[in-house]
């Protein structure tokens, strides 16, 4: 109805053409009335002989930006998107790899250290065992030298011991034998003298 | 308002090269020429502008998956060319003197219809008859049903027009409050001393409403394409609410 009315205050500019004559008349009368600078034109974006270019062009430019989009930026993006994503997670991986390789690292290091400090647990004792064999093995061979000296040492105190009982027997014999002869006068032959002192000695 | 630059007629339409039209290549022109140049390198480590390129993908991509789940990504191309072509009109209709292709009643109806027929070629392709279940919610007792019925179909009918209404008016709106209050600053200046001190009002409200413009700028496409999502998410899923 706007249009239309538009379209009666100004019939008489142009009738021309034969066909889609109204299109042409609102054109016409839309142009004039932008140039009048007053109220009576049609509100520009409700101008409906635009209508046609502007759903053409948009078709056009929309268009071709849904094919660049769909076909060239979407894709590439994507592509960036998932390579960055492959990127992160392959270093993760190799990160992950890196660590566990470190871990059995450790684990070999822990592992012979432990063995090594066995092995030395084990020297220390053999050490420790040999020696006290030895000081066992040299006690018993002085034990015995002693024992033997003691022995020997034994031997002669009873040499001696019996040596001097003996030299003991004579001189109470002597003693014997001077003593009678004093108290008595007379020599007692040596055979009693001998017998008497071994009688008293026993 | 639009201005023919290249005259085309074709069986008695109008089909003209116009400034509209420069600016739809514009953006064209821009938006691509930022993707693709940013995105040229294709570095494992992002500079700034391949981010924003990466940002924006990705932030289409979750709202997409969000909205109408991972069936829904074959519709990712479209969201995201609507929301990119819409966001750079918007942003490039905030230069002084460059037109807003946005700010046409007819270019965001063609865009909102253009979601609507998807959402219905698809959703009949896809599920045949069973995609009228867009229409009747589950779980509503058998008397209302006639009644719920006529609000869904209503309500899928007015979605091209509120979807198209919304962005062109927000664009056209915050256009023209710029330009009301732009005029007032050169108006007011011209009546002398006062008139230039009572003129830095204004000038503080255009200033706020430049930023204020490009919130909406963003804002709007976003929402074009959330709404976008949330209709596709019925036709990939009918009688999913």
């Amino acid at each position: 109805m706007f249009v239309t009315a538009a379209y009666a205050q100004s019939t008489p500019t142009e009738g021309a053409e034969s066909h889609g004559a109204a299109p042409a008349e609102v054109h016409t009368e839309t142009g004039v009335a932008h140039e009048g600078g007053h109220g009576s034109g049609v509100f520009p974006p409700f101008d409906q002989s635009t209508f046609a270019s502007q759903l053409l062009w948009l078709a056009i430019t929309f268009g071709l930006f849904y094919i660049l989009m769909s076909k060239v930026v979407l894709p590439r993006i994507g592509s960036i998107l998932e390579s960055r994503q492959d990127t992160i997670a392959r270093d993760l991986d190799d990160a992950s790899r890196a660590k566990s390789e470190a871990d059995a690292a450790v684990a070999a290091y822990e592992q012979e250290l432990a063995a090594a400090r066995a092995k030395a647990n084990q020297i220390a004792n053999e050490a420790r065992e040999a020696a006290k064999a030895k000081a066992a093995a040299e006690r018993t061979a002085i034990e015995t030298e002693l024992n033997g000296k003691i022995a020997a040492a034994e031997a002669r105190i009873a040499e001696i011991k019996s040596r001097a009982l003996a030299d003991v027997g004579a001189i109470a014999e002597e003693t014997a034998s001077a003593v009678v002869e004093q108290l008595i006068g007379a020599r007692v032959p040596e055979t009693e003298i001998a017998a008497a002192v071994k009688a008293s000695a026993n | 308002m639009v201005n023919t630059i290249v005259p085309i007629h074709v069986g008695g339409l109008d089909l003209s090269f116009t400034n509209a039209s420069l600016f739809m290549v514009a953006t064209l022109a821009l938006a691509v020429g930022f993707l693709v140049l940013t995105t040229a390198s294709r570095a494992v480590v992002p500079g700034r502008l391949q981010s924003v390129s990466e940002l924006s993908y990705e932030f289409i991509a979750s709202m997409l998956r969000e909205g109408a789940g991972s069936h829904g990504m074959k519709f990712f191309p479209m969201v995201f060319s609507l929301f990119m072509f819409i966001l750079t009109a918007n942003l490039l209709g905030m230069v002084p003197y460059f037109f807003t292709v946005t700010s046409q009643i007819i270019v965001t109806f063609a865009l909102a219809l253009f979601v609507i027929g998807t959402v219905l070629v698809y959703g009949f392709y896809k599920h045949g008859l069973h995609f009228l279940n867009v229409f009747v919610p589950s779980g509503v007792p058998g008397v209302l049903l006639p009644l719920v019925i006529a609000i869904e179909v209503i309500s899928f009918l007015s979605r091209p027009i509120s979807l198209s209404v919304r962005l062109f008016a927000n664009m056209l709106a915050g256009h023209i409050t710029l330009k009301v209050f732009a005029g007032f600053v050169a108006t007011l200046s011209t009546l002398g001393a006062l008139g230039i001190g009572g003129a830095i009002l204004p000038l503080i409200m255009t200033v706020a409403l430049t930023g204020l413009e490009f919130l909406v700028a963003f804002l709007q496409a976003y929402v074009f394409a959330v709404l976008t999502c949330m209709y596709l998410n019925d036709a990939v899923h009918p009688g999913g609410h």
